[in-house]
């Protein structure tokens, strides 16, 4: 018997969360002087108060969803992977790559090819810390944080000397033409549906795909049967033969592979050229969008769109008001608190609060709780 | 007439939807030894809890000594006089025995003045009650049945003389667990009031004077010792007549299907687990494992399942198995006709966050009957989940459910019906019994023979005396990672099978229970 019903767990849990988010953030809000009301409705209005919100916000969702994929399906195999950001700058390498060494004549083309490149490149940066973890022990949070900062200096070095293009700026040339993704004005436009310039572009449906391909190998192939079975319990996995050398690699392997996916959006959709800031902290975004979304694709996705809306509205708030910028990053800072570290704090009460509605218990359940 | 050490009236407890303990009352006289009986699941654990102060009781009161107490917390135990000895022992590896029966009763910031006292007292309590121990020795260095008396020791110390103890005999030896009996003789002479939980009826009959017996969550019955029965306690367990004994024919045992030479294992930490161990077993019998805990059964288990990587030579029907590397995995002794119900099923046996249908067929996931194609069928592993819930009665019949909402006895038949349905040429099992009720372990025991009755090899470890006597065909002893010697159940007793386990064999006649506690001590050291 779970201690809470699904429906709590998977939405009744996240909204009382994110209210108190948004109550602690009113608070901060009116301590400087500004009306919390009214920052409120300019952050839903900025979000999703018109195509152009909706854009930005399904933009940055993009790349959230893929960080949050990664994040989850590391944390079925109860590995706890905070590399996504610099697997995500080595695939935005590897999808740079892609898009620098052909002239790509059209995007259909260049797609899957750069889809490729940035999955392996991020599985590959994920790889390392893995092996490290499954053959030497090294803790899997402290190798793949540190890869972060390797995979930093390493973007760094390339954009200063071998792909540096000509000019001042530390980032590649532009893309070649035929390696630009349309974007949902153009894809909207198409069919007659008014929308406006946002970086919303078709790796968003690609995002949606990833979404359902994860809910596919969790919960329907064999090896997300052993991913989660390893997940939950080690000696078991070795006592139904399942090898913790093999899972732990693969996992990972997916896991940063998803993450190198956002460049598809990011680098590939938006900058259209290899920068030195490219990730912006999606990485570890995707961290609590795998918290918030209790590591299931569905839930990753709405997650993923609610911090797309945080970015966007945040930004929103800081152009319209006197809000400082600074402030934007504490109120999203503070859904990320609650929803993340301070998940139990609701969690437990609410547990309670269901148990005392029980009714009595049924034959052959196990009828002790033990100290 | 003298007031009860202890009386409970009309205590309830809930935790959500499962009543754990409802309506007790029980009357617990001074200077008696009082056992409390029960499955497991029946709320001892629960009732004692709230007597040490842990849970609150939703409704009922607590006398001590004829006052109402309010227990809200175990210093309030403790400052009542109850001292309470906890199944897992709750001591400091690195520290000294004094230091440990010190740690948390500190009087003054100085330690000083309490080590000194607590020396003292030690070396009263050891006259008085035969509770020797060296003050000065590590825990690390002690066996489990010193490490119990420093437990006792402990309560002794902040003034107890109401003890509690849980499953004390669990990890002890025969002989070890007799002389814990002598040391709570002595203690009751002394005036003090000893509650002994188990489920151990030969322990009750042995020791006490008045017996409790619980069943989900209700108190059955309280009997003086002297007036019942095994049996009886046992009906009123469970609630219906039980067979104490395991109808079976005699073996007649066939070829040799399981053959171990010099096996030898050592931990993650480097420390000889299995020294040179070999044995056989054949078509048609069972094979029993007996020793004290910890003693290399568990590893030798771990190493003929593929859990764990050995050294020496095992074959399989006359194959070698590999003892190494890739090919000496869980998912290839399988195929090897090698079934193994872990000792441990909630942490090895079973996902415990997995419905009953996935862990059904867990370890055999990767049979085609459930795979099609990439994908995993689903439809069919519950198909198969359905079948077997039915075929061994398992309990609640929800597929759905998921393993930690079953009770122990059903999480058993659960792993029970799937390793055993594929009739493996060996099955190795562990614990068999372990946290099951009495009914689901006459259904486990009929199984298991039923299975060596259909000619296959069966070797069982366990530290229930009892159940190894009852189910083997032969038995083999460890201790310390060695098998001390081999007897046949009609031609041997408890008390043989015992030194046994001490590490004491037929050569050395003289056994002194001294030379025992050193040798477990010797043992304790080597591996700590």
């Amino acid at each position: 018997m779970d201690k809470l019903p699904r429906w709590a767990d998977i939405a009744l849990v996240p909204f009382i969360n994110l209210a108190l988010a948004l109550i602690v953030s009113g608070l901060v809000v009116a301590l400087i002087g500004q009306d919390p009301f009214e920052a409120l409705a300019i952050m839903v209005n900025g979000a999703v108060g018109s195509s152009y919100g909706w854009g930005y916000t399904l933009y940055y969702a993009t790349n959230f969803v893929f960080t949050g994929l990664a994040v989850a399906v590391a944390f079925h195999a109860s590995l706890f992977n905070i590399g996504g950001e610099g697997q995500a700058q080595l695939g935005a390498l590897g999808v740079a790559l892609v898009c620098l060494a052909v002239p790509w004549p059209h995007w259909t083309l260049a797609l899957p090819v750069a889809i490729l490149g940035g999955a392996l490149f991020g599985a590959a940066w994920a790889a390392i810390p893995a092996y490290l973890q499954a053959r030497r022990g090294s803790h899997i949070v402290i190798t793949t944080i540190m890869f972060n900062f390797i995979a930093s200096a390493l973007l760094v070095y390339l954009l200063i000397s071998a792909l540096k293009a000509p000019g001042m700026a530390p980032e590649t040339v532009r893309f070649p033409e035929g390696a630009r993704l349309p974007t949902a004005l153009e894809v909207f436009g198409a069919i007659g549906i008014p929308f406006s310039r946002t970086p919303l572009n078709v790796s968003f449906i690609v995002a949606l795909i990833a979404c359902w391909g994860v809910w596919v190998l969790i919960w329907r192939t064999r090896l997300g049967y052993e991913i989660r079975a390893f997940g939950r319990s080690e000696p078991a996995a070795r006592y139904a033969g399942i090898s913790p050398f093999r899972i732990t690699m693969l996992a990972m392997l997916i896991s940063g592979g998803l993450a190198g996916l956002m460049a598809v959006n990011a680098v590939m959709g938006e900058q259209e050229r290899l920068i030195q800031d490219n990730v912006l902290g999606a990485g570890f975004v995707g961290i609590a969008v795998a918290l918030m979304g209790r590591s299931h694709p569905v839930g990753v996705l709405l997650a993923a769109i609610l911090f797309g809306a945080l970015y966007q509205g945040g930004a929103e708030l800081e152009f319209e008001t006197s809000v400082p910028r600074e402030m934007v990053v504490v109120i999203q800072a503070l859904v990320i608190l609650f929803t993340g570290a301070l998940d139990g704090m609701v969690r437990s009460p609410l547990e309670r609060v269901f148990l005392t509605f029980r009714k009595q218990p049924k034959p052959g359940l196990a009828p002790e709780t033990r100290p | 007439m003298t007031e009860p050490a202890i009386e409970l009236k009309g205590i309830s407890k809930s935790f959500g939807q499962v009543q754990a303990n409802r309506n007790i009352s029980i009357r617990v006289m001074p200077g008696t030894i009082h056992g409390i009986i029960g499955e497991n699941g029946a709320g001892k654990s629960t009732l004692m809890s709230i007597l040490y102060g842990f849970y609150k009781a939703d409704s009922g009161d607590v006398f001590i000594r004829g006052t109402r107490t309010e227990i809200p917390d175990s210093q309030a135990a403790i400052a009542a006089g109850i001292g309470m000895v906890f199944q897992h022992f709750k001591l400091v590896q690195n520290f000294t025995v004094l230091e440990n029966i010190v740690l948390g009763a500190e009087e003054g910031p100085l330690l000083r003045s309490s080590l000194a006292r607590a020396r003292k007292l030690l070396k009263q309590l050891s006259d008085e009650y035969e509770l020797h121990v060296d003050p000065d020795a590590r825990i690390e260095d002690l066996g489990v049945g010193m490490q119990q008396r420093v437990e006792i020791l402990k309560a002794l110390y902040r003034r107890a003389d109401i003890l509690i103890l849980d499953e004390p005999t669990g990890v002890l030896t025969p002989a070890e667990a007799d002389h814990l009996f002598r040391i709570l003789q002595g203690l009751k002479r002394e005036g003090k009031t000893v509650i002994l939980i188990t489920h151990k009826l030969r322990e009750i009959m042995e020791v006490t004077d008045t017996v409790s017996v619980m069943r989900r969550g209700e108190m059955e019955a309280t009997v003086n010792t002297a007036e019942t029965s095994p049996e009886e306690l046992a009906e009123l367990m469970v609630g219906r007549k039980v067979l104490l004994r395991v109808d079976k024919a005699p073996a007649t045992p066939g070829d040799v299907v399981l053959e171990v030479e010099n096996l030898s294992v050592r931990d993650d930490a480097g420390v000889e687990r299995l020294r040179g161990v070999s044995l056989r077993v054949r078509r048609g019998e069972i094979l029993g494992l007996a020793g004290v805990a910890g003693n290399g059964q568990s590893e030798l288990l771990e190493v003929l399942g593929g859990m764990r990587e050995g050294r020496g030579r095992v074959t399989m029907n006359g194959t070698a198995l590999d003892l190494t590397g890739a090919r000496s995995d869980a998912r290839t002794r399988r195929q090897r006709g090698i079934a193994h119900v872990p000792e441990d099923r909630q942490r090895e046996g079973l996902i415990m966050e997995f419905h009953a249908w996935e862990n059904a067929g867990f370890g055999y996931h990767d049979d085609p009957r459930f795979n099609r194609g990439l994908l995993m069928d689903n439809e069919a592993l519950r198909e198969d989940a359905r079948a077997k819930i039915a075929r061994f009665d398992i309990r609640p019949t929800d597929p759905w459910l998921t393993a930690k909402s079953f009770s122990g006895g059903n999480q058993q038949k659960l792993v029970i019906a799937r390793e055993l349905e594929r009739e493996p040429d060996l099955l190795l099992i562990g614990q068999p019994t372990r946290g099951v009720d009495i009914g689901a372990i006459e259904f486990i025991h009929e199984q298991i023979v039923a299975l060596r009755d259909r000619g296959k090899a069966i070797l069982l470890v366990s530290v229930e005396l009892d159940e190894i006597m009852a189910l083997s065909d032969r038995i083999a002893v460890m201790f310390d990672g060695r098998i001390m010697g081999e007897r046949t159940p009609g031609e041997t007793n408890e008390g043989e099978l015992g030194l046994l386990m001490a590490g004491i064999t037929e050569t050395d006649r003289d056994h002194s229970v001294a030379e025992i506690e050193a040798n477990l001590a010797r043992r304790a050291g080597k591996t700590a």
